[in-house]
């Protein structure tokens, strides 16, 4: 997945600042903190701009490469905001023996854009996950908090029509 | 507390979730309102049922109708039908259960038959936000007589003597984890729990997590007094929202009860866990890793000795065990280690759950004894491949294990067996590819996965799975040498020995077993420059023949303009132009157009 830093600039409000420090405020000392306050900080702004960053290491004294070490391995954190609506394509092993690459394929000619990527107007993101563990529905594409199982090919335009 | 004379069984597992079972309780509630009987008859929430294929799923007790494939506006037709007049909705039961006087049972079902549920013993069964449901099915019993009556040497004899295994992967006894780490001196000691299942295919620690979560709290605590912990850790996925929140839930009422916290029972015994949750590593599923991702740090395996249960997380003792293994322990200390001893075979005892995916009729969750054939839980309990499709291989374990041929279905399920034929048990995802799969195209597939999860520690995995790759990229791509194929097997070999942890011994499994198997396919790709299962887009030619009448169609959905002919006549593809998408053949109405 591309990890590079974002063209979008920073939008933080002070609310969201104030929340932070709460979170950076409950972790700091105890052991294993880098990762909580991560996903906290991600719940609360989307993504894990520089700025945002910049406040953890300082909060947690932890350096900032530290951080980015550990953002760069795992692959739900991210450095580049998501679309309004996330479409994301099961590639577990059931989906995949059930046609999911047909499916993520056909996800990707209707919104023009790449697995990993977001429309220029920041509408939608799609990425091929990791198996949600809805073998029973293979093959699965959920949009944001919508899950749509057992589908063909055919039917995933019609579904992303909703959201335009 | 409130007699009610019907309850009404709504599965709210993941897969179930997903096909909008929140609604059709929100309809059941609504109908049981009007119809004025809201206090006779509960509505629960359960976990997951396993049998996914059919789901949503909706159990009606006393009477024990399996209701599949439900809608939220059915709910209304079962109430007024069923729980008013008493008269069962047979056009919703699953049809395994349909029997000429009324309905049979579930247990009878093909599905079913052959299950024994250890682990899965209370999902579908029991509220899972309710810790009162659990503690009705003897839920913190174990715990109480743990805490009261033994002392922890006999709780690690009991698990040592009932011969359980590590239900994660390679199987090691977890009667020596526990003494292990029992026996070392240390101030602090934690109970970690390895929850994160990243094996593509594989659910059952999630369900067990969704439909059962005080089992698991009630087992870290007793393996907490055992090896003389005072802290537990749950490493879960964050991909599974449901199974964190449900967690979260019990862990707050256990907490509230005084079955974690200071002084439990009254007994001076003290234990807690904590919640973390993963980002998104398959790494992470290996013990070190995963306890180097608790610590906050990125998650690259550490090499071993010293195990965990010498110096594990933070550097002090640590036994790591994962979902379905813990499962296990709350039943084996209310039935008495014989009960799991008795179950199995020589060296492999209880049951293993299997997540049924894939090309199989009945995709779920099924819990069978050790010793079971592949064969029963395929064709018996799995039902085959649906549509009359050949079946061709099952996949164990993952990107870890290997595919298993048609030959060797009558196997017994045990560690060795499965390791001796290439494959693993793993953590118990079963993927079934039928005659439509291309193994050249799955061999890539998993590797795929590697080159992607492969932490970067070692060159021989993080270099190697690449080569690997490209080269299967190669064959499928119809580029492909024989040299290639023994390059794949040299290379797997040595990434198998050289690589630290599980991650890069296992990663070459499913080439090596795939070339092993099923060569026939590879020589295909490469000499014939053919994909016999048809998938390998480069190998595959369209061709309309003779039943073409003409009508048109297929030129106009052409999107190179590949196809010429005239109306009513035969129409032809230029293979040149042809960009092999299938388009034609998905509109063609006569069948005139084959992938060859």
């Amino acid at each position: 997945m591309p990890n590079k830093r974002t063209f979008v600039p920073f939008k933080g409000t002070a609310e969201q600042e104030q929340t932070l420090n709460e979170v950076i405020t409950a972790h700091k000392g105890k052991p294993g903190a880098n990762m909580p306050v991560l996903q906290k900080a991600q719940e609360i702004y989307g993504y894990l701009p520089e700025e945002v960053l910049v406040k953890i290491a300082d909060g947690l004294d932890v350096s900032l490469s530290e951080l980015y070490g550990v953002i760069s391995f795992y692959t739900q954190f991210t450095v580049n905001p998501k679309g309004e609506h996330q479409v994301s394509v099961c590639m577990g092993t059931a989906c995949y023996v059930k046609g999911a690459a047909d499916i993520l394929a056909e996800a990707e000619k209707k919104l023009g854009i790449k697995a990993g990527s977001i429309t220029k107007d920041g509408r939608f993101s799609i990425d091929a996950t990791r198996c949600i563990g809805a073998c029973g529905l293979a093959p699965v594409m959920t949009v944001d908090e919508d899950v749509y199982g057992r589908l063909t090919p055919g039917e995933v335009a019609g579904i992303l029509e909703k959201y335009l | 507390m409130e007699l009610v004379r019907s309850h009404i069984l709504v599965c709210a597992g993941t897969g179930c979730s997903a096909s909008n079972s929140e609604a059709i309780i929100a309809e059941f509630e609504k109908s049981l309102a009007q119809a004025g009987m809201q206090k006779e008859v509960r509505v629960i929430k359960t976990g997951c049922f396993g049998l996914c294929a059919l789901g949503p799923v909706v159990v009606v007790y006393p009477e024990g109708a399996f209701y599949s494939r439900v809608k939220p506006e059915d709910a209304q037709e079962i109430v007024s039908e069923h729980i008013v007049k008493g008269r069962i909705v047979t056009r919703l039961l699953y049809q395994e259960t349909v029997a000429e006087a009324g309905i049979s049972s579930l247990s009878e079902t093909p599905f079913y038959k052959k299950q024994l549920r250890i682990a899965l013993r209370n999902c579908g069964i029991i509220n899972p936000e309710n810790i009162d449901e659990y503690i009705a099915f003897d839920g913190y019993s174990a715990l109480a007589r743990a805490l009261t009556e033994q002392t922890p040497e006999e709780i690690v004899d009991i698990i040592t003597k009932s011969g359980l295994r590590g239900r994660g992967g390679a199987g090691f006894p977890t009667g020596k984890k526990w003494q292990y780490t029992a026996q070392e001196k240390s101030d602090i000691k934690y109970v970690a729990c390895n929850a994160d299942e990243g094996d593509p295919g594989a659910f059952m620690d999630r369900s067990v997590l969704e439909g059962d979560p005080h089992s698991l709290i009630e087992a870290m605590t007793i393996a907490g007094y055992a090896v003389g912990a005072g802290q537990g850790y749950i490493y879960v996925r964050a991909e599974y929202p449901i199974a964190v929140k449900r967690l979260d839930i019990a862990i707050g009422q256990a907490r509230e009860y005084g079955f974690l916290g200071e002084n439990i029972f009254g007994t001076g015994f003290s234990f807690d866990i904590t919640v973390r949750l993963g980002a998104g590593a398959f790494v992470c599923g290996e013990e070190t890793a995963l306890l180097t991702s608790v610590e906050g740090n990125r998650g690259e395996p550490r090499p071993r000795p010293p195990f965990p249960a010498i110096k594990g997380l933070f550097g002090k003792p640590t036994l790591l065990n994962n979902v379905e293994t813990y499962a296990n322990v709350p039943w084996i200390l209310q039935n008495g280690w014989e009960a799991l001893a008795a179950i199995g075979t020589e060296k492999s005892k209880g049951t293993k759950v299997f997540a049924l995916g894939g090309k199989i009729t009945n995709t779920g969750l099924v819990e069978v004894p050790m010793g079971t054939t592949l064969r029963e839980v395929v064709e018996e309990i799995g039902g085959g491949c649906p549509n009359g499709k050949k079946f061709k291989a099952a996949q164990t374990g993952g990107p870890s294990g290997g595919c298993i041929p048609a030959e060797h279905l009558d196997l017994p399920i045990e560690y060795e067996t499965l390791k001796s034929i290439g494959s693993m048990m793993g953590s118990g995802g079963l993927i079934v590819m039928d005659e439509d799969n291309c193994m050249v195209d799955i061999a890539r597939f998993f590797l795929d996965f590697t080159v992607d999860e492969s932490c970067g520690k070692c060159t021989p995995c993080r270099v190697g799975t690449k080569r690997m790759f490209q080269i299967l990229t190669k064959i499928t791509e119809g580029n492909g040498t024989m040299e290639d194929l023994d390059t794949l097997e040299d290379l797997g070999n040595h990434i198998i020995n050289n690589s630290l942890c599980g991650l890069g011994q296992s990663a070459p499994n499913p080439v090596l077993s795939t070339l092993k198997y099923f060569r026939d396919e590879y020589i295909a790709h490469v000499r014939d420059k053919k994909c016999p299962a048809g998938v390998c887009k480069n190998l595959l030619s369209y061709r309309i023949t003779d039943a073409c009448r003409g009508c048109t169609l297929c030129a106009k959905v052409c999107p190179t303009g590949a196809i010429s002919g005239k109306v009513k006549e035969l129409h032809v593809i230029d293979q040149d132009k042809c960009i092999k998408c299938g388009a034609c053949m998905e509109k063609c109405k006569f069948g005139a157009i084959v992938k060859e």
